[in-house]
């Protein structure tokens, strides 16, 4: 007979597959649309910015995190927003000697389940869309990052691997503009 | 593992058991922006609803092969009844963690079924403006459904509906009503 997966059903959480098969469709959609590997990359990236604006208020709400006072309490929130939003527990190292930089490594990459990248996609920054979410986020809370992937298991490397720098503090006065 | 750069194949991974979960927000956020960037590709509620189908095709034909080998050890459905009832248990329960709330036959048409789900995952936080009120973006759900029965030999259109909440109408091809009469006799 059938093995049903015996979900606890849990109104706050859906299934992993649904959201990684529909993100696939959206990358499938995207290099369909775009026809090249650079602009999927940066359309995902938008993307992922408009998420990370709208998260933000989801996270601060739910997890309460109080405020960052420097980049390693940025750098511990990041950890927790990867537990709560997508049930994985990146680690966070290789700081830069200054402090502004730092990783976030992630041993299995929820978005690229099933996947496998094709000989003419090897450009394509598969999970991309978190880079934009880890930006758009942090600049709803007055920081100003930059997000970009290292490592990526789709490409062979042992670990997928976002690198995190932190560019400068926004001022209250500037408002946050739309893309 | 060795330094080479080799990637490794999909195949040699074991197949997920499906119990990995993600937050309804991170899902609700992406749908949302897939809906935002299609409805910004479009000029017309028909097209909107065709994208929307077409993102769920992709879906479902990877369902498709998913479940068949991890549910029912690689047994497929030739019968239509059975693969009704198998998207609104099985594939609805993968998906949504729940069966589809009921499964009816038109009376007046035999090719036809509604597949009804008062409050499908994908429209709970989507409003629909007043102007527009036929949007529905449970089109992605009805795209799913549609590559579900066409990937396992039922060619099929779905179309999302509102009524009772939201409905899918099936209409099947009349080459599956008659080969299901065909079988009915075996």
């Amino acid at each position: 007979m059938s093995r049903q997966s015996m979900r606890a059903n849990d109104p706050k959480k859906v299934s992993g597959e649904l959201f990684t098969l529909t993100y696939g469709s959206l990358i499938a959609q995207l290099l369909k649309d775009y026809e090249n590997v650079d602009d999927v990359n940066r359309q995902l990236e938008r993307m992922g910015y408009n998420i990370g604006m709208r998260l933000i208020e989801d996270f601060l709400a739910r997890a309460n995190p109080g405020r960052c006072y420097d980049l390693r309490d940025t750098a511990d929130k990041i950890q927790q927003a990867f537990k709560l939003y997508l049930g994985v527990s990146p680690s966070i190292g290789s700081w830069s000697p200054g402090g502004d930089e730092f990783s976030v490594v992630l041993e299995t990459n929820p978005m690229a389940e099933f996947v496998e990248l094709p000989d003419h996609c090897l450009g394509l920054r598969y999970s991309n869309i978190l880079a934009g979410v880890i930006r758009g986020a942090c600049e709803m809370v007055q920081l100003e990052v930059m997000a970009w992937f290292i490592a990526d298991q789709l490409k062979g490397d042992n670990v997928t691997e976002i690198r995190v720098k932190f560019v400068k503090r926004l001022e209250d006065a500037i408002p946050a503009g739309e893309d | 593992m060795s330094g080479s750069k080799q990637r490794p194949s999909i195949l040699d991974k074991s197949l997920s058991r499906g119990k990995t979960e993600v937050s309804l927000t991170a899902y609700a956020l992406l749908f949302s922006e897939m809906v935002q960037y299609s409805h910004n590709r479009v000029t017309s509620v028909n097209e909107l609803h065709n994208k929307l189908s077409e993102l769920g095709q992709r879906v479902g034909v990877r369902m498709v092969e998913l479940l068949f080998v991890r549910e029912r050890n690689y047994k497929r459905e030739t019968k239509l009844l059975n693969i009704l009832l198998f998207v609104k248990g099985t594939l609805w329960k993968s998906l949504f963690g729940k069966e589809a709330d009921k499964l009816d036959r038109a009376t007046d048409d035999e090719r036809i079924y509604y597949l009804i789900e008062k409050e499908p995952l994908v429209n709970r936080f989507i409003s629909v403006p007043r102007d527009k009120s036929s949007i529905n973006c449970a089109a992605f759900i009805a795209g799913i459904i549609e590559s579900v029965l066409n990937a396992t030999g039922f060619p099929a259109k779905v179309t999302a509906l509102w009524h009772k909440g939201t409905t899918f109408m099936v209409k099947f091809d009349d080459t599956v009503l008659t080969r299901d009469k065909q079988l009915e006799g075996r």
